[in-house]
């Protein structure tokens, strides 16, 4: 269980001001020259050692991403881009970092620039949020005003630019180089890897994309020592991490928790346990709506860490767990999560672009039970057309939920048909 | 489908920025490097939608393309690919309400209906007085305070049927209600009261009871 004293975000609910006094209160902006001090390649190493890794879904270490990039600045210069374009189903962590937190990630990018040697940092933010832009673009004012951005930042002898752009609504943009073609003002689609961001970025040069909640533990991190850090949590995956738990619970919430917790306890002493008991629970998505769902046996014994849900055959993802009661209509959760990845393809790739219209069209008709028995094998056969033959990971993020659907809940897919099937008869 | 659909018919016959907006504008492009102007198109394109009543008109991107030096189909797809630019009118209170699974799983369905039964609408429609029209987005990512509806700017969160049914009265009399969890719980805490940094919570009640108690006094001697 973890402590407040170990707890990163201690304005996580927005119960003390936002601002730069507040935040310096908090310790945010506390003698950061020092941290830059030990110099660039330090920082990477340190946040090597603390474990660290990605916290916007695949669970890269930081610190090795970081590392990436080139050692000499040439004529290209070096970009951070934080990811803060938050709008994976099940996840709103970064939100509350922005609007109650905000200097933590802002310092977040001057320490994480300065360690890659880049003298700019651009935030893209979701296009919605924009009462916590706002809040942002405010707290970087104020960063500036007090010279901890700008020409000598925190006085450490540094230049470090950070500008606020909001996107328009497209959940692709929160894929890293759909992120940067939207950066650079063009429709936000995926470009082919290699070469790798680190190499061939935002406007061609070097740059490393890392969501908000990586960012904004950095300093924190840097501060403590990546020892405390590592001490927290699992090996491999250690530290905290902020928990989004909606859906049937009595009291959705979020929270920051040690990493491997067991999901009993994070639901049952946070979020005020499953609506009508544990024994009411039907399933659960553990990472965010793009991982397969776990049922209540594998809940009981799961831990929120990356490889234990990798083990599982299913994933840590961004920590946004949504969670189904018995009442759930489970075969329309996972159809209208369909209907999302459908209506978020960018249109690219054809596998994506035309499976998870297909995908969707299918999964209407489970829902209704008009379909035929081995029609649930064709839409698996379908999902696995999609799943690996798309530039980026959308096109597997639409084929999980359902590959998760009909392994866990084939049954109940087939129960439907056949009440369909029964109905029609009669009518006839 | 078709750029006919995206597209007002009706279109205004000229469009520039206020006065206002082009001493923003030259701010919005001095964020991006020399040449890379185009980077600004996206915050150019919501400029111009905030200046024309929450919709973009094609003279509005004709002149975007022309000062970024694009081309206008270049600024028209970007226009056309992200979902929240609109290409033609909305109502003044523009519901955009969320319905994937988190919102869906806590009772979407029911804020939907009250929407139907108090103002007739359906995703996609206007109200004919033209004050209200619906829009099902997709993840607000707002999840744990589902079910949320965004109004214009702000989102309003943890609604059900009655509450949309006071907020959509509050909104029909111009008097928009204070933004957030309806049912006033600070951000994302847990509705039943704070699970950690209960310390920080105490204090921060005190303080701020301090405050409300203070201004109390204060009106009592006024």
């Amino acid at each position: 269980m973890l402590h407040d004293k170990d707890r990163i975000f201690t304005n996580i609910y927005g119960w003390q001001e936002a601002g730069l006094s507040g935040a310096k209160k908090r310790g945010d902006w506390d003698n950061t020259k020092a941290i830059l001090a030990v110099g660039h390649d330090e920082i990477v190493d340190r946040m090597k050692q603390s474990g660290l890794r990605g916290r916007g879904g695949a669970g890269f270490p930081t610190g090795v991403k970081w590392s990436f990039m080139p050692k000499e600045v040439t004529n290209r210069p070096h970009y951070l881009v934080v990811n803060a374009d938050e709008s994976e189903p099940g996840t709103c962590k970064d939100r509350d970092i922005i609007r109650h937190e905000p200097h933590k990630l802002i310092e977040g990018c001057l320490v994480a620039g300065f360690a890659m040697r880049s003298h700019v940092a651009y935030i893209y933010i979701r296009g919605e949020f924009v009462n916590e832009y706002i809040a942002l673009q405010s707290a970087v004012d104020e960063a500036y005003e007090d010279g901890l951005l700008g020409g000598n930042a925190a006085n450490s002898g540094w230049a470090f630019d950070v500008y606020v752009h909001r996107g328009a609504g497209a959940y692709i943009c929160g894929e890293e180089t759909a992120l940067l073609e939207s950066l650079e003002g063009k429709k936000g689609q995926p470009r082919l890897k290699p070469p790798f961001p680190a190499g061939v970025g935002l406007y061609g040069c070097p740059t490393t994309v890392n969501n908000v909640e990586s960012i904004a533990v950095g300093p924190t991190i840097l501060r403590r020592g990546a020892d405390w850090f590592s001490s927290l949590g699992k090996e491999n995956n250690t530290g905290t991490k902020l928990f989004c738990i909606s859906g049937h619970v009595n009291a959705p919430c979020n929270v920051e928790e040690e990493m491997g917790i067991p999901l009993k306890e994070l639901l049952e002493k946070h979020a005020g346990g499953v609506r009508g008991g544990w024994d009411n629970l039907l399933a659960v998505i553990p990472g965010g709506s793009s991982t397969p769902l776990i049922t209540k046996d594998v809940c009981e014994i799961m831990t929120m860490d990356f490889d234990a849900l990798k083990a599982a055959g299913t994933g840590l993802g961004t920590a946004g767990i949504i969670v189904m009661d018995k009442s759930t209509d489970i075969v329309r959760a996972i159809s209208r999560l369909s209907y999302f990845y459908k209506h978020e393809s960018c249109g690219q790739c054809t596998p994506c672009r035309e499976g998870t219209g297909w995908m969707w069209r299918m999964m209407d008709r489970m829902v209704r039970g008009q379909a035929e028995p081995h029609e649930i094998d064709t839409l698996y056969e379908i999902t696995k057309q999609v799943e690996g033959h798309t530039i980026c990971a959308l096109g597997d993020a639409a084929a999980w939920p359902i590959q998760g659907l009909i392994k866990n809940f084939r049954p109940e897919i087939e129960r439907r048909i056949e009440m369909n099937e029964t109905v029609t008869q009669a009518a006839e | 489908m078709s750029i006919h659909d995206l597209v007002a018919e009706d279109q205004p016959e000229n469009f520039s920025f206020s006065a206002e907006n082009e001493d923003k504008i030259v701010k919005i492009i001095a964020k991006y490097p020399e040449g890379r102007q185009a980077s600004a198109v996206m915050p150019l394109l919501d400029l111009a939608q905030r200046q024309h009543d929450n919709w973009i008109p094609m003279k509005a991107i004709e002149l975007i393309a022309e000062r970024l030096g694009m081309a206008k189909i270049r600024v028209l797809e970007v226009a056309s690919f992200y979902t929240m630019y609109n290409l033609k009118p909305v109502g003044k209170y523009f519901l955009q309400l969320c319905g994937t699974t988190p919102c869906m799983l806590r009772g979407s369905d029911d804020v939907t209906r009250c929407i139907k039964d108090k103002l007739g609408i359906s995703s996609g429609e206007m109200t004919s007085d033209g004050k209200f029209s619906l829009l099902e987005v997709e993840c607000l990512g707002a999840c744990v305070n589902a079910p949320i509806i965004q109004v214009n700017d702000d989102f309003y969160e943890d609604l059900d049927y009655d509450s949309t049914e006071t907020l959509i009265g509050a909104l029909s009399k111009d008097a928009p209600p204070p933004i957030g969890s309806v049912k006033m719980r600070s951000g994302s805490q847990a509705e039943t009261g704070p699970t950690s940094l209960e310390k920080i919570a105490a204090k921060s009640q005190k303080k701020k009871s301090e405050k409300t108690a203070g201004t109390l006094a204060e009106q009592g001697r006024n």
